[in-house]
């Protein structure tokens, strides 16, 4: 009992699609992250260098972590969205 | 006292406490009250999920550690962000397929085993524990220079008002209230930003005028036959006190006052530099810089620049947002910053504040607080901190649990979408009001928990009295979560499901209340034991013992066909001891216990990178050993 869930289900044929695209790009963000402690292990004062706009790295790569991470959560939702329609219009299809 | 902070903290209570009355009529059902039936709207789950997450470790916590540390504290705004990655890649859309009220309910939806049930149910417990600490720590930190109040009566009244919002009307409720907070916290946050870079830089900021600045005596002085001589006869050295490796204090006296200085020596030449201190007699009494403790008599507020570019000339006006940071973090830029030293002396239990100086190529990359450029251990803590950032994440009970409030599998992952956009905006901001609070005289000397607020404060009080009451129902917000999270874990995973109990509805929801009732009381004798630590601190730690304990096994059982029932057991067995037994034997403790950090046996604090590899390893080798029995059984 219990033991079902809370709104029911319907079946998702992109869900193999999503979670694969989900893990690459997983993936490709972890390595950008990496690097980011990487170069404090390896090279700290590097951080110190300027980028742009007097901007040094620590600032310039701390940002584009967080941005980074929403323009991936909007083009895997892109994705997503996509595949989902297209399984769905060819579900409607057959 | 003034009454407009006070007026606006007990209207936003009142506001939410009605919020829990209205929606207490959609908690009747288990569905209702632990999931809110499944049918919030993606884009209020998202801001909800960021009222979630926006604790008082994101408020309180990474504001007070930049306005002391500088971009050491960024660092926890770049890793909670890094985390929703994590959730939204790999775990949003499965849990919510798999799952229906609990975290267990989705380790569980393949394997139906009592003993992840009851492993599940524990660490759920754990986890949500360690993440309560820090919220009562800062709701004690908010009440008392708001209302006057002592910090066990802030917690008690949060732990309080909580219990009443959960065991009212659980998870609808919830949402709403931090649909809400999440909202007004980032708009106000936003406000607060645009004021510093409205405001610039001061040499002596005042607090737009409220508080004079105050100019620190510095006296030079000479050595004479092994003595400390202050240049200025009418001053006297009583005492010095030398802590090795950290600073040099000496205690002077000058007619009726004594007063702690810093020595500093630079190119031959001594300077002592004014200090501030606390010191409690044995008789009970409480006395600021000599004199006793009152509420005109406190420490000062501290933190400033003395150097912008090189220049101790500083030009006044607005600032861009990035010429902010950019002058800042210059190499020739000075910032006085303040650090604390506790000890005893003559009888007298004291805390020293003392003058730091920081350069702003210092101030704006790692390695004030984590020592990147310290020893391999040193730096070892720095990459366990931020792989337990990462991965904690997507491993925190009150996070997974919101993924069963909307209906499908697309809502959840557009409602984390919308999460990751306010929370790193958010997120962007706290590097602004941490450094804006460093340069603008605000931070609290003994407790940088509520810079945020005080920097707040030195706008006008209504943006404080606002800023307050939105902190505090930050913390009730995920106090309020977490202890849905628990509650769901006792009444759901403990009692119906691992003990068979097979309650009826009704019966669950009331166990649900009972249980948040427990879990709220233990919450409030925690957050008066571990007053004065750092929030965010506390929440890295809660980040590390889930990731430990919950995640190896979600990802494992998402991407690895050989898991078995007995591997997740053990994976999430081993996190939790390895974490737990890792941050109890660590410097930050053993400084809790009253010892030296440097008897503590383990000398790191974050566990992660050694707790986290060590419970995926245990899944698989438990998992590769039991391949047989799990086939038959």
């Amino acid at each position: 009992m219990f033991h079902e869930p809370a709104a029911k289900q319907d079946r998702d044929p992109a869900s193999g699609y999503k979670t694969r695209l989900g893990v690459w790009m997983f993936l490709f963000y972890a390595l950008v992250y990496a690097g980011f402690v990487a170069i404090n292990l390896i090279s700290p004062t590097a951080m110190n260098s300027i980028v742009f706009w007097g901007l040094n790295l620590a600032v310039v790569y701390g940002f584009g972590l967080i941005v980074l991470a929403l323009v991936m959560a909007l083009i895997y939702n892109g994705f997503c969205v996509r595949e989902e329609r297209r399984l769905a219009a060819h579900d409607g299809e057959v | 006292m003034e009454w407009m902070p006070i007026l606006v903290f007990l209207g936003f209570v009142g506001a939410v406490l009605g919020m829990s009355f209205f929606f207490a009529r959609k908690a009747r059902s288990a569905a209702g009250y632990y999931a809110a039936g499944g049918t919030i709207h993606w884009s209020v789950n998202g801001i909800a999920f960021a009222g979630d997450y926006l604790s008082a470790a994101s408020f309180l916590g990474i504001c007070g550690m930049i306005a002391t540390a500088g971009y050491d504290g960024f660092l926890y705004s770049i890793g909670y962000l890094a985390g929703w990655i994590v959730a939204l890649f790999v775990v949003a859309e499965p849990m919510k397929r798999l799952g229906k009220y609990t975290f267990t309910d989705a380790l569980d939806s393949t394997f139906n085993s009592k003993g992840i049930q009851l492993a599940a149910a524990i660490s759920t417990l754990v986890v949500s524990i360690f993440y309560l600490i820090p919220q009562m720590v800062g709701a004690g930190v908010l009440v008392t220079p708001l209302l006057g109040l002592p910090h066990a009566v802030g917690v008690m009244l949060v732990g309080g008002i909580v219990i009443i919002i959960v065991a009212t009307a659980g998870m609808t409720s919830t949402t709403y209230v931090q649909f809400l907070k999440g909202g007004l916290l980032v708009v106000f946050s936003f406000a607060i930003v645009v004021a510093v870079l409205v405001r610039g830089f001061h040499a002596e900021p005042d607090q737009g005028g409220k508080v004079p600045f105050h100019k620190y005596a510095t006296i030079t002085a000479t050595e004479v036959d092994g003595a400390l001589v202050p240049d200025d006869p009418t001053v006297r050295v009583l005492d010095v006190k030398d802590i090795p490796g950290i600073v040099t204090l000496v205690k002077t006296t000058h007619g009726e006052t004594t007063t702690w200085f810093r020595k500093e020596v630079e190119d031959g030449r001594i300077t002592l530099r004014e200090c501030q201190y606390e010191s409690h007699a044995a008789d009970g009494a409480v006395y600021i810089n000599g004199a006793e403790k009152s509420p005109t008599n406190k420490l000062r507020q501290a933190g400033h620049v003395l150097k912008l570019e090189g220049s101790t000339v500083i030009e006044e006006g607005s600032v861009g947002p990035f010429e902010f940071l950019a002058k800042l973090g210059h190499p020739d830029t000075r910032i006085r910053t303040w650090k604390s030293i506790k000890f005893e002396h003559d009888g007298e239990k004291l805390a020293v504040y003392y003058p730091a100086l920081l350069s702003g190529d210092r101030v704006m990359r790692p390695g004030t607080i984590f020592k990147v450029e310290g020893t391999p251990l040193q730096k070892l803590d720095f990459v366990s901190l931020m792989l337990a950032l990462f991965l904690g994440t997507a491993a925190l009970p009150h996070i997974l649990i919101r993924y069963y409030t909307v209906p499908t599998p697309a809502a959840a992952r557009k409602s984390t979408i919308v999460a990751i956009a306010a929370i790193g905006f958010f997120y962007v901001l706290t590097l602004y009001m941490g450094l804006g609070a460093m340069v603008s005289d605000v931070v609290n000397p003994a407790d940088n928990n509520m810079s945020a607020p005080l920097l707040a404060r030195s706008f006008g009080m209504l943006l404080f009295a606002i800023i307050s009451a939105i902190a505090f129902a930050t913390v009730l917000g995920t106090v309020a979560g977490l202890i849905v999270a628990a509650s769901g874990a006792v009444a759901h995973d403990l009692l119906d499901r691992f003990g068979g109990m097979n309650l009826p509805d009704h019966k669950k929801v009331l166990a649900g209340k009972i249980s948040a009732l427990v879990v709220g009381v233990i919450a409030i004798i925690l957050g008066i034991l571990f007053q004065g630590v750092n929030v965010s601190f506390l929440v890295g730690l809660a980040f590390a013992v889930a990731a430990s304990a919950n995640l190896p096994s979600i990802v494992m059982l998402l991407f690895w066909k050989k898991t078995t029932y007995q591997g997740i057991v053990a994976s999430i067995a081993v996190g939790i001891v390895t974490a737990i037994g890792i941050i109890l034997f660590s410097p930050t403790m053993y400084q809790l216990y009253g010892r030296l950090p440097t008897e503590a046996p383990i000398p790191f604090a974050n566990p992660g990178i050694f707790s986290i590899p060590a419970s995926f390893l245990t899944l698989v080798v438990v998992s590769l050993m039991t391949q047989k029995k799990a086939t038959t059984s």
